[in-house]
């Protein structure tokens, strides 16, 4: 029984599901080798400090200890590095002071977790503690320094008129925008709002497990990482060996959300301890060491201010902040608010002067969290025309509409140079008013304030942008150059047609739960018309897949979802040879499809890939002179990044009593082009949507003023329950890019980015009432209380 | 010391230090991964297995505290090659993505339906309140869940909730 599925809209079963359901998936921590040792990390207690002296001869004579390292044994390998080295980097160990509380300052290697935990605990590190950077602001006006002898906190300050000089000639909006404010027919909204700093929590704690093979040199490195070919260009830069030495594996990985999108110490510290002890060697987080081994995200404050007209015309959008780097540059870091640039101004074509300042403080360094500067950009944009609304008494559906990139200004030019691929965003907005009867909402609202219940109706649109494109963009950043993989972000796709007739695709992603190998098995079975049970995909594999960029970025299915497409078509072109010879018939007339070909207008006249792959590992059965063997492999590198785009709508009812906020209803109408599997797509976006609201109503991490974590374990840092979300409910508007031939745009990031602002929009709504404008996030009841009391004075 | 239990219908045993705790000696002695760990604090859930026919978060227990008990983990879940309903329900319903925390989820979900046939969506809700998953936003969960009680009670579950009204411009 042959079942080719559809590669649009085809809904199926997941092909990686019976293995996980059953118990059976193999993550890191999940896999043994013989005579494996353990690492364990001394970590600092303190934010800032001198590191006087390091004493490691109690943990080293403990029986079962094989080796206590310091800065002095790794010095040489050179800090962690970083794809975009703005900023101090991270040392492999802490080198002569430590910036944040739990840095790494030793690393003890021991026959197990228990004796490495015991042996780490007696390392005797005596500490001169130094001023604590921690708080933003004063990160930028204060006098103390994250890192001693710096001239300054700021690392960087992105400006949206010369956020890349010499490639993009931008106009300064700035003067019109002051001048706009002058005139007197205008009002000037303006609010400073915190984006406040996340835990991203992936429910599976990182892991690493390498070994190192003397006999050839070679390494081979297990990790929950979401990016594997840039670790393993990392490895070999760093060790001095050929990248094709280095085989890093990300087997099954337990959620990413850009916190596995870093090199981390701990991957080249577990590699030099197994070159060392001549042992694989495994390191696994503690949820509570997370919080010190992993990056953490968001962490702005900001002042967003809307000048427009009495009637709604948006006449300017500032945006004057700082964000929170942490204490050293890893991946991304100081790279993550051009992301947000990138989508600053929303879906509004508007003038725009955007400013924001990166700053080091003793904390966690921050780096990409689902979404990564989009849903911060998003908030505030979103937030202050709401603002801008209420102001000037319009309904906020309106004040969007009005200022709407329209239709037929696609491909739109953003304010800072960008070509936003297409959109349609008055047809989403409008499937969004008319899926939820916009209108009987508003006298439901109206209804219920009649009888003392404050329900509010918050409304949040969004663009993303993803699936980063064009190769020029390695030059800014994007690519994986400073790990020794000079790349851009393009794609990677292998279809193998084996000699039984099976397919094996390699593609060049590190998922972390969305469904590659059920996706990319869509696309190849529709483009050769091949059984879908017969396809097997995979991914995470350095030595298998020729590149790869990893997943991050909603970039997959644009990326090497279409790298894919192509690498099928020049199969299907080679097999159509083939097919053409076996049947005596043009290559022309060959279609592919129910596991095999057949002539056009004759199904009956048809071979079987079996009988096809067999000709091609055969060559004196088929046509003459024809290479042997039956694969392609395609890198794609599209010429623009792709845009999605969406409308969201939160209704939520708050006890002014309790401050308590109950969502009632949340609804999402999206467009993120063509879908291959709505199924999965609405599993993106519903866990989007639910790390957007976790961020607008539970999740803070919170530093004392000494840069102590308070907020390091789940009940103080609480992510949503089941009891804490709604049902979701989904809508969809289509609006197909030409940037790849499958007209898809990407959707792990989209319900991120709309849904912080969503929620927080409608909880104002709802105690707008008491004249409160705004509440900062996490719109916690005692916040939100707090926010009633003050605004009825 | 010594410790023996049933795990899965079989009696195994194993010498273990007095701190280890069950999910280690499920893990590291029985090497039966499925059984997660998320936080080996009692707050994410992924390590739930059933204790004597109650769900427990293994990484709340001590491995003697189970000696002599009956274990199952997810991998006893499935009846041979018969998945259990709430297995084949995460599968129909898209009830899991990075699966990490799908074993604990799956013996939560199990647990409530034994003692529960027909939960309402808000008691499916408040019975995982434990387990913590960063992926589906639950929905999914919750359809999945709903999928295996009406398997269970031998009634046919309601269709799946996707997105395919074709609502836009293209
Ligand atoms: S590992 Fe047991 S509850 Fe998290
Ligand atoms: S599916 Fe990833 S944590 Fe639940």
């Amino acid at each position: 029984m042959t079942t080719s599925v559809s590669a649009m809209g085809g809904i199926v079963r997941r092909k990686e599901d019976p293995a996980l359901i059953a118990g059976r998936g193999q993550y890191v921590d999940d896999i043994r080798l013989n005579g494996e040792a353990v690492m364990a990390f001394v970590r600092s207690p303190f934010a800032h400090a001198r590191i006087n002296s390091i004493d490691t001869a109690a943990a080293e004579s403990m029986p079962g200890v094989l080796a206590v390292y310091t800065i002095e044994d790794v010095r040489d390998l050179g800090p962690v590095l970083a794809q975009v080295p703005v900023g101090v980097l991270r040392p492999l160990l802490a080198d002569g002071a430590v910036h944040h509380v739990g840095e790494a300052v030793a690393a003890v290697v021991a026959e197990n977790s228990y004796v490495a935990r015991d042996a780490a605990d007696s390392v005797m590190v005596d500490y001169d503690p130094l001023p604590a950077v921690v708080d933003m602001k004063a990160a930028v006006t204060g006098t103390d320094r994250a890192h001693e002898g710096a001239e300054s906190n700021v690392l960087v300050t992105w400006f949206s008129h010369d956020w890349w000089p010499g490639v993009f000639e931008l106009e300064d909006h700035r003067p019109a925008i002051a001048e706009a404010k002058q005139r007197d027919d205008v009002v000037v909204v303006s609010q400073e709002m915190l984006n406040q700093r996340l835990i991203p929590t992936a429910i599976e704690p990182r892991a690493v497990l390498a070994d190192w093979n003397h006999g050839y040199d070679r390494v081979k490195l297990w990790s929950s990482t979401q990016m594997p070919h840039a670790l393993a260009g990392a490895v070999a830069k760093t060790f001095g060996l050929p990248s094709n030495e280095v085989h890093v594996v990300a087997p099954e990985v337990g959620g990413g959300f850009g916190a596995k999108l870093n090199i981390y110490p701990d991957e080249i510290l577990t590699v030099f301890a197994s070159k060392d002890l001549n042992r694989p060697v495994r390191w696994t987080e503690t949820r509570r060491e997370s919080a010190f081994s992993t990056i953490q995200g968001r962490g702005w404050v900001a002042t967003a201010t809307i000048t427009g007209t009495r009637d709604g015309e948006i006449l300017g959008y500032e945006l004057d902040g700082i964000a929170d780097m942490g204490a050293y540059s890893q991946n991304f870091t100081v790279a993550i608010p051009v992301l947000g640039l990138f989508v600053a101004q929303g879906q509004y074509d508007i003038p725009l002067a955007w400013q924001v300042a990166c700053v080091q403080t003793n904390t966690q360094t921050t780096d990409a969290y689902r979404g990564a500067g989009r849903p911060e950009a998003s908030y505030y944009i979103e937030r202050i025309i709401d603002m801008y609304a209420a102001e000037i008494g319009m309904d906020p559906t309106e004040v969007r509409r009005k200022n709407f990139f329209k239709k037929e200004d696609f491909p739109a030019t953003t304010a800072i140079g960008l070509t936003m691929d297409s959109g349609d965003y008055e047809t989403n907005l409008d499937t969004l008013i008319a899926d939820v009867d916009y209108a009987g909402l508003r006298s439901m609202q109206a209804a219920a304030r009649e009888e003392g219940r404050y329900i509010g109706i918050g409304v949040g649109t969004y663009v993303e942008v993803c699936g980063f494109a064009p190769s020029v963009l390695a030059e800014f950043g994007f690519g994986w150059d400073a790990y020794g993989m000079p790349t851009s972000f393009s794609g990677s796709g292998l279809v193998r047609i084996n000699p039984d007739g099976s397919a094996t695709v390699i593609i060049g992603t590190g998922p972390s739960g969305q469904g590659h190998q059920t996706t990319w098995a869509q696309v190849v079975s529709d483009r050769l018309g091949i059984d879908f049970d017969n396809v097997r995909v995979t991914h995470g594999n350095t030595a298998e897949s020729p590149t790869g960029v990893g997943t991050f970025g909603s970039r997959s299915a644009a990326v090497d979802g279409a790298a894919t497409y192509e690498a099928a078509e020049k199969v299907s072109k080679k097999a159509a040879d083939i097919v053409a010879h076996m049947l005596e018939a043009s290559a022309d007339d060959i279609r592919f499809a129910d596991g095999g070909a057949h002539v056009a207008g004759s199904p009956g006249h048809k071979v079987t890939w079996a009988e096809i792959a067999e000709v091609a590992y055969k060559p004196h059965k088929g046509p003459e002179g024809f290479e042997a063997g039956l694969e392609a492999h395609a890198v794609f590198s599209p010429g623009n990044a792709t845009w999605p785009f969406g409308s969201h709508l939160a209704v939520v009812e708050v006890d002014p009593e309790t401050g308590n906020v109950e969502i009632l209803r949340y609804v999402g109408v999206d467009d993120c082009g063509n879908r291959i599997n709505p199924m999965i797509v609405d599993g993106q976006i519903h866990g989007g949507i639910a790390q957007g609201i976790g961020q607008a109503m539970f999740e803070e991490a919170i530093y004392d003023e000494d840069g102590n974590l308070l907020t390091g374990s789940l009940i103080d840092y609480p992510i949503p329950t089941a009891g804490d979300l709604p049902a979701f409910e989904l809508g969809w508007t289509n609006t197909p890019t030409d940037v790849n031939p499958m007209g898809v745009k990407g959707i792990g990031e989209a319900g991120t980015i709309g849904s912080a602002q969503t929620i927080v929009n409608a909880v104002v709504d709802a105690v707008s009432p008491f004249g409160v404008k705004h509440i900062d996030m996490p719109l916690r009841p005692k916040r939100v209380w707090d926010a009633i009391q003050k605004a009825r004075g | 010391m010594q410790v023996t239990m049933t795990v899965n219908g079989r009696e195994v045993s194993g010498d273990v230090e007095p701190r280890t705790l069950l999910v280690h000696f499920i893990r590291e002695n029985l090497r039966l991964t499925g059984t997660h760990v998320g936080c080996e604090t009692s707050y994410c859930g992924a390590c739930t297995i059933q204790v004597d026919g109650n769900a427990v978060k293994s990484c709340t227990m001590l491995a003697v505290q189970a000696d002599g008990a009956t274990v199952k983990t997810v991998e006893g879940l499935a009846d041979g090659d018969q998945l259990h309903a709430v297995q084949e329900g995460f599968w129909e319903r898209h009830g899991l993505q990075c699966g990490y925390c799908t074993p604990g989820m799956l013996m939560s979900a199990a647990s409530l339906l034994e003692q529960n046939a027909s939960p309402s969506e808000d008691e499916i809700r408040h019975a995982i309140e434990g387990n913590l998953c960063r992926c589906t936003g639950y929905h999914n969960i919750v359809r999945s869940i709903e999928y295996a009680a009406a398997k269970l009670r031998g009634e046919e579950p309601a269709p799946p909730d996707w997105t395919l009204d074709f609502e836009g411009v293209s």
